[in-house]
């Protein structure tokens, strides 16, 4: 597992309370399915986010399940509105239940 | 755990790489019967309206090439940046030490490559190395690493929109920022403007010469059937305007001479190795023939 992760996470430095804000998250990881094999007829050991989770102040606001049909360097993107200033962090576990994240503020006003 | 991760997506990369093979084959063979009945004349009939292979993208994909927050190949991009800071080698340089900051140094030079740099053709894939041996006294990145691709976008990112102007002998030279040797960058003996011009119409000659068990060049799909479909893929004009490219089949970063070897793997041809002067040649007329159009590394090709 190729953690800690790449991430990025796009959200709008300042908005308007009420205001529609669109949030972003690219990551970058293989996605390996552990269905292939390699050259040596091996099975490629399955090497998978499993889990995005999304939250705006502590508070989750947007949850997703990865499973193998996924492509490499996932992207996730919603739209949330935006409450009160402060931090949208995102967390992606992987299939070992390890994580990584990262976050970025936004002021509301 | 992270060499384990690379060699297994290496392989797992391998692996797709043959399927498509296969895939390909199949397809060739189909249109390889068709083209065989025509007579086909190889001499280049370059396309009426040049155009990128970026305004056939689906909107979604453009939309990916457009904005560095969805552009996988910001990673990369990102990984350059790091890099061109780094100390390395006997040295102790960095790019930095000697071109100063990117963005100012880089401008515009990714669009005059290949070029010719003390006698030799170079990509600027070619070129990195070369200053990573020459000014850094460092090892070389291997073709295809990483490193060399994160390199090759950052500084290719930096000409975005520049119009593709790969240097001839006649042009004006470019003044090169403060080296630490006074080592000339061009051999004048040989960067004459016939042997400029030989190497393109080597590259010209590659473009046009049938390879491969299909018996097929480049021009025949690229020129000739340009806009049409293979496989249900639109077959581009096969302007290199993005490159180092991200493509969504590879699920990775790649350069020109990748897709080059691609195509030559597809007409069951054996593909030149990585760095052989004939794709440097190859990639010169390719970007000659561009020549004028807007550079777009890193752009992502389905």
């Amino acid at each position: 597992m190729s953690l800690p992760l790449r991430l990025l996470l796009t959200v709008p430095r300042s908005a308007r309370r009420g205001e529609i804000i669109e949030v972003r998250a690219l990551a970058q990881h293989a996605m390996e399915n552990g269905l292939r094999h390699d050259q040596n007829g091996q099975v490629v050991p399955r090497d998978l986010l499993r889990q995005v989770t999304f939250l705006y102040n502590g508070t989750e606001v947007f949850r997703a399940d990865l499973h193998t049909g996924v492509a490499a360097n996932p992207l996730i993107q919603f739209n949330t509105i935006a409450t009160e200033s402060g931090v949208l962090t995102v967390i992606w576990k992987d299939d070992e239940g390890r994580d990584a994240q990262t976050s970025s503020r936004i002021e509301v006003s | 755990m992270g060499r384990a991760a690379l060699h297994c997506r290496f392989q797992a990369e391998l692996f797709r790489q043959i399927r498509r093979v296969m895939v390909s084959v199949g397809v060739c063979v189909g249109l390889a019967t068709i083209i065989s009945g025509w007579h086909l004349d190889a001499r280049a009939a370059e396309p009426q309206g040049r155009r990128s292979a970026t305004l056939d993208l689906s909107r979604d994909t453009r939309a990916m090439q457009d904005d560095d927050s969805l552009n996988p190949a910001t990673f990369w991009r990102l990984d350059g940046e790091a890099l061109w800071r780094e100390r390395v080698g006997h040295a102790n340089r960095s790019c930095a030490s000697c071109h100063g900051e990117a963005p100012d140094a880089m401008k515009g030079v990714a669009v005059q490559f290949p070029k010719m740099v003390a006698g030799q053709l170079l990509n600027l894939e070619g070129q990195i190395n070369r200053c990573r041996s020459m000014r850094q006294g460092a090892t070389r990145f291997a073709f295809e690493s990483n490193p060399l691709l994160s390199m090759a976008i950052f500084i290719g990112a930096q000409s975005r929109g520049l119009p593709i102007a790969p240097a001839r002998p006649m042009d004006p030279v470019i003044p090169v920022p403060t080296l630490p040797q006074s080592t000339p960058l061009v051999n004048a003996e040989i960067h004459s403007d016939s042997a400029w011009k030989s190497l393109l119409e080597t590259g010209r000659a590659l473009y046009t010469r049938r390879m491969g068990q299909l018996n097929l060049a480049c021009v025949h799909c690229h020129d000739e059937r340009a806009g049409a479909r293979l496989g249900g893929n639109l077959i581009p004009q096969a302007h290199p305007t993005g490159y180092p490219i991200y493509r969504l089949e590879w699920n990775a970063v790649g350069s020109l001479q990748r897709r080059l070897r691609n195509c030559m793997i597809g007409v069951r041809a054996e593909p030149f190795a990585f760095g052989a002067p004939e794709l440097v040649q190859l990639e010169l007329y390719l970007m000659e023939r561009a020549r004028g159009m807007d550079l777009e590394t890193p752009a992502v090709r389905p």
